[in-house]
């Protein structure tokens, strides 16, 4: 069965359909592909799938549980979890809690126990350190853990995004352009990231790509968007041969 | 090796919230040792507790402002909550209870009203996006302040009564006592506050403060302040914890207010005014935003300058400008900021460069 399940997602800002009609079905440990010019309307999709906006149509499924209309915070618990185009880290926290509050809903003690430093706040928060300064070392960030995460290279904010997301332990994960500003090297090396992450945290992963390099290199099938509508939809080298796709997006 | 770098995040942490009792203390000491040695002036010693109030003050805003990254212009008015609440308190109880018991009592009913009050402002307020909160606890501290003027509350066999008219209107049995009279306030409150109560409850308030901060909870904070959009992709209930940390806040200004009201023999709303809010946050902006340990420092010193500068008499307030502007420039400048950054980093027990914004 479907892990996400899409029927005619819809979206318009005053007269623009920003996004019209899109329609997918992502298996279980799928890397999938979500492609399109500027402005095609990727991130909106994202933006519908995350709550952030409320579709003016259509259904959005997770593993079989409607999910449409929910709020972030409703949709991050049911178990999607994304990171941002323009990164969004708590800048003003080391590399370690940006982690470790990923982790909010998952390992919990209330406020009082950690107030008083009851034993229950030791035993949680060793876990914590444990399970974040995991996912670090799976992105070659465990080093600098206790570096402010604004203070970051830019390629290492990018991966510390896809840590923080991981924490929420998701049973999708969207990644919106996760190779934007880095160099051929930094981009092959997340290429290994993104598949290691997929098979290790046995992971479903929707991602938003310019970089055809990427792209042809990771997803197993693809969506091409051009003005907020469907334009191509399949197995990867299918899509990018297709004439149509070609035309409209790499084309230009 | 990836526990090391745990190990190093966490006793850094330790270290922090141990060198801020540590000055706390020894602050203590070396007044202890100037009243015994007759070397502090009774003016001085006569703001001891007003300090204290100060700094709790200051400490407990800094929640709001620095961790949680609202803005809050009436924190006067938690404190004149919890000032009035428990002096009432105290009032009506009277000899009834132990001192200490009755004391005790006292400070709770000041942290819980004033708590009561920051839950009531923060729930229609803190679902907003934008900084409504300044524009509603600026609104919110004037009103208190304005009713506590005219409200006479007195009390007798059938109960309580309340006026907002004048004494008279309360209808009191002949045995019955007034206790808030109006803009005379509430006079006759025990004075229960010291020097020493007013450390331990700084103590307190910082042990609340800084492990609060440094847990689940703090971290769910600052990450609503640094982005709340994030906050929100991860599973945050961004309000609820904004929320929690405007009321932590306000319960420890309503502390402050406790503090205050015991050390006077008459209380009236006369300092509970739009002044003493601004001035508590000059204390936390001039301290460093979410720096805990410098709000604290800057109460004190600008508490104390004007007496400590009596000396100079016309010149007084030209030095203590002249000291604010200072110390803006020594934790705002970026100049001033790279220098201490370097000069911190070359101590033993200083911190790697890069790391420590979000220091409790
Ligand atoms: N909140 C909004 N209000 C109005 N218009 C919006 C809003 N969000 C997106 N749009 C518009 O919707 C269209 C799609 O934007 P979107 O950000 O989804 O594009 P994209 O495919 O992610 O592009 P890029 O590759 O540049 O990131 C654009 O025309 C954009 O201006
Ligand atoms: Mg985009």
């Amino acid at each position: 069965m479907a892990i996400l399940d899409v029927n005619k997602l819809s979206i318009s800002f005053g007269g623009l359909h920003a996004v019209d009609g899109f329609t997918v079905s992502i298996e279980k440990g799928e890397l999938y592909g979500l492609i399109g010019p500027n402005g095609a309307g990727k991130t909106t999709v994202f933006n519908l799938l995350t709550g952030v906006y409320k579709p003016t149509e259509g259904i959005v499924r997770l593993d079989g549980q409607d999910i449409t209309g929910k709020n972030t915070i409703e949709i991050n618990r049911a178990g999607i979890a994304r990171t941002f185009q323009n990164i969004r880290l708590f800048k003003d926290m080391p590399v370690l809690d940006n982690v470790k509050t990923g982790f909010h809903n998952r390992y919990r003690y209330s406020t009082l126990t950690g107030i008083l430093r009851l034993p229950r706040m030791h035993q949680v928060e060793n876990t914590l350190n444990e399970r974040s300064m995991e996912i670090l070392k799976v992105f070659g960030l465990d080093k600098e853990a206790d570096v402010l995460a604004g203070n970051l290279p830019y390629g290492k904010q990018r991966k510390l995004e896809i840590a923080r997301a991981l924490a929420t332990e998701p049973k999708l994960l969207l990644l919106d352009e996760p190779a934007a500003g880095m160099n051929p090297n930094e981009t092959s090396e997340l290429m290994d990231t993104i598949r290691f992450v997929r098979d290790h945290f046995d992971m479903t992963i929707l991602l938003i790509e310019h970089d055809m390099k990427l792209v042809s290199g990771i997803c197993e099938k693809l969506s091409v968007l051009n003005f907020g509508r469907l334009l191509a939809q399949g197995e990867t080298a299918e899509v990018l041969s297709n004439p149509e796709v070609i035309a409209a997006y790499l084309g230009q | 090796m990836n526990t090391d770098i745990v190990k190093k995040i966490k006793n850094r942490r330790l270290r922090s919230k141990l060198i801020t009792y540590l000055i706390v203390i020894v602050f203590y000491v070396v007044v202890q040792i100037l009243i015994n040695t007759g070397n502090l002036s009774s003016l001085l010693t006569g703001l001891l507790v007003p300090i204290c109030v100060y700094v709790i003050a200051a400490v407990s805003l800094n929640l709001v402002v620095g961790i949680s990254g609202e803005l809050s212009l009436g924190h006067a008015g938690f404190m004149c909550v919890g000032a009035y609440t428990s002096a009432f308190l105290s009032n009506v109880v009277g000899s009834a209870l132990p001192e200490t018991l009755r004391f005790i009592l006292a400070i709770l009913t000041g942290a819980v009203f004033a708590g009561l009050f920051g839950l009531l402002i923060g729930i229609p307020v803190l679902r907003l996006k934008g900084d409504y909160l300044a524009i509603v606890t600026l609104a919110f501290g004037e009103i208190i302040k304005n009713l506590m003027n005219v409200v006479y509350v007195g009390i007798d066999s059938k109960g309580l009564h309340v006026s907002t008219t004048s004494a008279m209107d309360l209808h009191l049995e002949p045995t019955g006592k007034q206790i808030i009279k109006g803009a005379l306030g509430i006079s006759g409150t025990p004075k229960n506050s010291n020097f020493t109560i007013g450390v331990i409850l700084i103590l307190l308030t910082l042990f609340i403060v800084q492990n609060l901060i440094d847990s689940r909870s703090g971290r769910a904070v600052m990450a609503a302040r640094d982005n709340r959009i994030a906050a929100e992709s991860i599973g945050i209930p961004v309000t609820k914890f904004k929320l929690l940390a405007f009321a932590v806040s306000a319960a420890l200004a309503g502390v402050a207010g406790v503090l205050y009201s015991h050390n006077l023999a008459t209380l009236n709303t006369k300092k509970f005014d739009y002044n003493t809010s601004i001035l508590v946050l000059v204390f936390v902006v001039l301290g460093g935003i979410g720096n805990i340990r410098g709000s604290m420092i800057a109460a004190v010193i600008l508490t104390a300058l004007p007496e400590m500068l009596r000396f100079l008499s016309n010149y007084r307030m030209l030095i203590y400008a002249i000291v604010l502007i200072v110390m803006m420039l020594f934790n705002w400048a970026p100049a001033a900021r790279e220098w201490r950054e370097r000069v911190l980093s070359r101590l033993p027990f200083g911190r790697r460069k890069a790391v420590g914004k979000e220091e409790v």
